[in-house]
């Protein structure tokens, strides 16, 4: 778990471990895909063609996370932006998921733009899911360093400072 | 108004590329905004009518920013 993504010719690419592209194939389908739902709509016909979806913020800490309310100080706003909007944003994150998913392959990965960005905005929401779940605070680096490698937390804390740097050098790579 | 606010999570590059790219700002201005976020904890990121301000934070929402909008003032 040591190298991350470089500008190339061709676009941006990386070389992962077939393990590493594994892990990272596992983490996206666990983490995101089974987390967030395709988007949901009712059972009328014209709130399906307009996917309409459901009004309230979801309960689980992870999924208000991934779907903030829009006004922070106006629930019914709130409420009405959420109806119009969340089913195409879990579809986009889903997409984002999957496109991750088909291209991580043990070996060097070269994306397109649009694979980079779907990566991109992949990565950052299986650190947001992670992150809430372990409660990632931002002196990551220090827990870590204190942390024994027999603490329990100790191998989700590194895989998510892989994450971290993986992400951070697509963003440099895209630059 | 459209505002992001902080959170453990998001790193300071990735903050700054989301605001070039949607925003299409230089990288100073996206890089002072991310500051801001940063160190106050929040920032105001663009202004306009109203469905501009959902349609700005739908596209964050997307990118997994913490964004709200809120009336000026």
């Amino acid at each position: 778990m040591g190298r991350g993504f470089k500008a190339t010719r061709e676009g941006v690419s990386v070389h992962l471990d077939t393990a590493e592209a594994s892990v990272l194939r596992s983490l996206v389908a666990a983490m995101v895909l089974d987390v967030v739902e395709p988007g949901e709509t009712g059972d009328d016909p014209l709130e399906r063609a307009l996917r309409i979806g459901p009004a309230t913020e979801p309960t689980d800490p992870v999924l208000a996370r991934l779907f903030p309310s829009a006004y922070a100080d106006d629930d019914a706003a709130s409420a009405e932006f959420r109806r119009y909007t969340e089913g195409d944003l879990r579809d986009a994150k889903r997409a984002d998921a999957l496109t991750l998913i088909e291209t991580a392959a043990g070996g060097k990965v070269t994306l397109t733009t649009e694979q980079a960005q779907a990566w991109l905005r992949a990565l950052n929401d299986l650190r947001l899911v992670l992150g809430v779940r372990l409660e990632v605070t931002e002196e990551i680096h220090e827990e870590i360093a204190e942390m024994g490698d027999d603490d329990p937390r100790y191998p989700a804390f590194v895989t998510y400072d892989w994450l971290t740097y993986l992400q951070d050098t697509l963003v440099q790579a895209l630059w | 108004m459209t505002i992001v606010w902080n959170d453990p999570v998001n790193l300071m590059s990735y903050v700054t590329y989301v605001f070039q790219s949607v925003f299409g700002y230089a990288r100073e201005k996206a890089e002072k905004l991310m500051l801001d976020v940063h160190h106050k904890g929040r920032a105001v990121v663009s202004s306009g009518t109203r469905e501009e301000m959902e349609r700005d934070v739908q596209t964050l929402h997307s990118y997994g920013l913490w964004a709200t909008l809120q009336k000026d003032g």
